[in-house]
């Protein structure tokens, strides 16, 4: 059914190889189970456990009793819906600006033919080789001069300077067939129309990359935010959660956690098929 | 998906009947707004890129060789920023918990995966499962890992220590021992970003002609042979990108440090970029922070170039 890998097909066959197949195939379960899924489940377990039971010698690896009041405790005095309210705004509004203006600069720079239009690309992808951190200083220095700080635009600006994500619809609109976008334009269609009705439809996988890339990247990311949302009331969870660590029981800290979680690891759980097979095509095409 | 978007193409348009070019006398007035048009949907992008990546990367540079405080004006200093930069005993320190801890990430996170992705490369059953598993960690926000393991690296009630005792193992100190915070940071940074790795290795495999390894088998190679004579040359290519993304991340570590240790115990989870932050948002030196940040830019961005170089000449090969 496959092609043929590391070992070949008649060996597995053997009574020997399918003994040694059979034992490595539990022990990566077992493996994969403990590794990745354990951590997950003690978090989630650990939330519910009475505050003393949680930091018992030896642990229980069942809560004795069932509280939610972790859970309940977590979404009241740490105002996670407040802190989980902020995440998705930033993290919608960084999505909305990336694709808008990401979108319509590779259009551009695809297809609109831009005197220049070389010497933009490359100062674009110049950008790839200063890693973000390293900048994290001065760009706070800029969004403090322009009076950004604790204000959602400080994350949905910044968000839109992304060259990789550009580079990807522009080599995406790049390929799109050039025949299609001049018969619409035979037609009458502007530059606009063109984008909206024509490339935006036919390029609905690399935007979905591109919207998954963005949320990701605004609901993980940790530096950014904690330096320029310095007001409480405005720090996304990733921040809050941090600040907030010091001073709470441990169940409702784990129980934060694991809301803080919830979001990401949904969307991964729904759209898994396309974000496993995204990693993996964008890589082997380097 | 380009495939079928290509041929529906090929059918409208050879329905059109072909027209002719507008006529010659319009093109120069089109020229001009249909520049002006392209720059209208350059401009957001544009001048986002201006104010946060081409800007900030100058400003980096100039406030290196100032003394800067926000509210008051910039005084030139020359290299003072880096000579008392360098001077701070954190600074050695940073730089080789830094390299160490990106060594180590090598290391570490380098081989595991390699080995993980050749074994579930052979595994025919539950690879929906091994896959989605893998990469679970990964979309687990940062400081949600971070506190995670903070919580089983404590000495006293941690799973960690817990796990040592059940099979009866000395217990460690994991990220409280001034010797073992390092690489008790290394395996939290491990665990949650391997997924990734993984699954690129994983496509990387599946591209190796099934012919090669029948082909060594019939000259005889062992599984090692094959490993060390097909595998690796096969994937030559996306062990060596790993590899250097891997440094250029691992080397801007901060989420890791700043959570689960803060930096101790003794400075011995300082990462550089740990320190640039500590001289701007509690020493408020933005000139010293600049000066660092320069030293890293220069460092990883000659990764980068590497790093970039490689993809270009391979994507154009290819």
């Amino acid at each position: 059914m496959t092609t043929r890998t590391l070992v070949s097909p008649a060996t597995l066959a053997r009574p020997r190889g399918r003994a040694v197949y059979w034992s490595v195939f539990t022990g990566t379960v077992l493996l994969f189970t403990l590794a990745f899924l354990f951590p997950v489940y003690w978090m989630a377990t650990g939330a519910m456990k009475s505050p003393d039971e949680v930091a018992r010698t030896p642990p229980t690896v069942v809560p004795e009793q069932w509280h939610l009041s972790g859970y309940t405790d977590a979404w009241d005095l740490m105002q996670l819906p407040a802190h989980l309210w902020n995440t998705v705004v930033q993290a919608a509004g960084a999505w909305v600006f990336q694709l808008v203006f990401c979108t319509a600069a590779a259009y551009a720079l695809s297809r609109l033919r831009p005197v220049f239009g070389k010497v933009v690309l490359g100062g674009i992808l110049a950008t790839l080789m200063v890693p973000a951190q390293a900048l994290v200083v001065p760009k706070y220095l800029t969004v403090s001069d322009l009076g950004l700080l604790n204000d959602p635009l400080a994350i949905w600006l910044p968000a839109v300077a992304n060259a990789f994500n550009l580079y990807l619809l522009k080599r995406f609109f790049d390929q799109l067939p050039r025949d299609v976008l001049e018969a619409a334009e035979i037609d009458g269609a502007g530059k606009l129309r063109t984008l909206w009705s024509i490339v935006l439809p036919m390029s609905r996988p690399v935007l979905g990359v591109v919207s998954i890339f963005a949320l990701v990247a605004v609901w993980q990311d940790f530096l950014w935010p904690l330096m320029v949302f310095s007001d409480t009331d405005k720090q996304p969870i990733s921040v809050a959660l941090v600040q907030l660590s010091q001073n709470i029981p441990l169940t409702v800290l784990i129980a934060s956690m694991v809301i803080a979680s919830i979001p990401m690891v949904a969307m991964f759980l729904v759209f898994q098929r396309h974000i496993i097979a995204g990693i993996g095509a964008g890589s082997s095409k380097g | 998906m380009t495939r079928t978007a290509q041929r529906r193409t090929v059918e409208k348009v050879a329905v059109r009947p072909m027209q002719a070019p507008p006529p010659a006398g319009d093109r120069r007035r089109r020229r001009l707004t249909d520049q002006l048009r392209a720059y209208g949907f350059l401009l957001g992008g544009l001048v986002c890129f201006a104010l946060f990546s081409w800007y900030p990367a100058i400003r980096a540079v100039v406030i290196a060789f100032q003394k800067y405080t926000p509210g008051s004006d910039p005084e030139w200093v020359g290299t003072a920023n880096f000579t008392r930069v360098f001077a701070d005993p954190e600074f050695a320190a940073a730089w080789r918990n830094t390299l160490t801890f990106t060594l180590l990430a090598l290391l570490i996170g380098f081989a595991i995966p390699f080995v993980l992705a050749l074994v579930l490369n052979e595994l025919r059953h539950a690879k929906a499962f091994f896959r989605v598993v893998v990469y679970l960690p990964v979309m687990i926000p940062p400081v949600v890992s971070a506190l995670l393991w903070k919580w089983f690296y404590d000495p006293g009630t941690g799973l960690a220590n817990e796990t040592l005792r059940f099979l009866h193992l000395p217990t460690s100190n994991w990220s409280n021992g001034a010797d073992t915070a390092l690489i008790s940071l290394v395996i939290v940074a491990t665990w949650a970003n391997m997924g990734g790795t993984v699954l690129i290795y994983l496509a990387a495999l599946q591209s190796i002609p099934g012919e090669l390894y029948e082909a060594a088998e019939l000259d005889g190679a062992n599984l090692l042979q094959r490993i060390r004579h097909v595998t690796i040359p096969q994937t030559r290519f996306v062990i060596l990108m790993l590899m250097l993304l891997q440094i250029i991340a691992t080397m801007q570590a901060f989420t890791e440090p700043f959570v689960i240790t803060g930096g101790g115990p003794e400075n011995a989870t300082v990462t550089v970029l740990y320190l640039i932050y500590k001289y701007a948002f509690l020493y408020n030196d933005f000139g010293g922070a600049c000066a660092l940040s320069v030293l890293l830019l220069a460092l990883l961005g000659a990764f980068s170039a590497v790093y970039l170089r490689l993809t270009r000449t391979e994507g154009e090969g290819a």
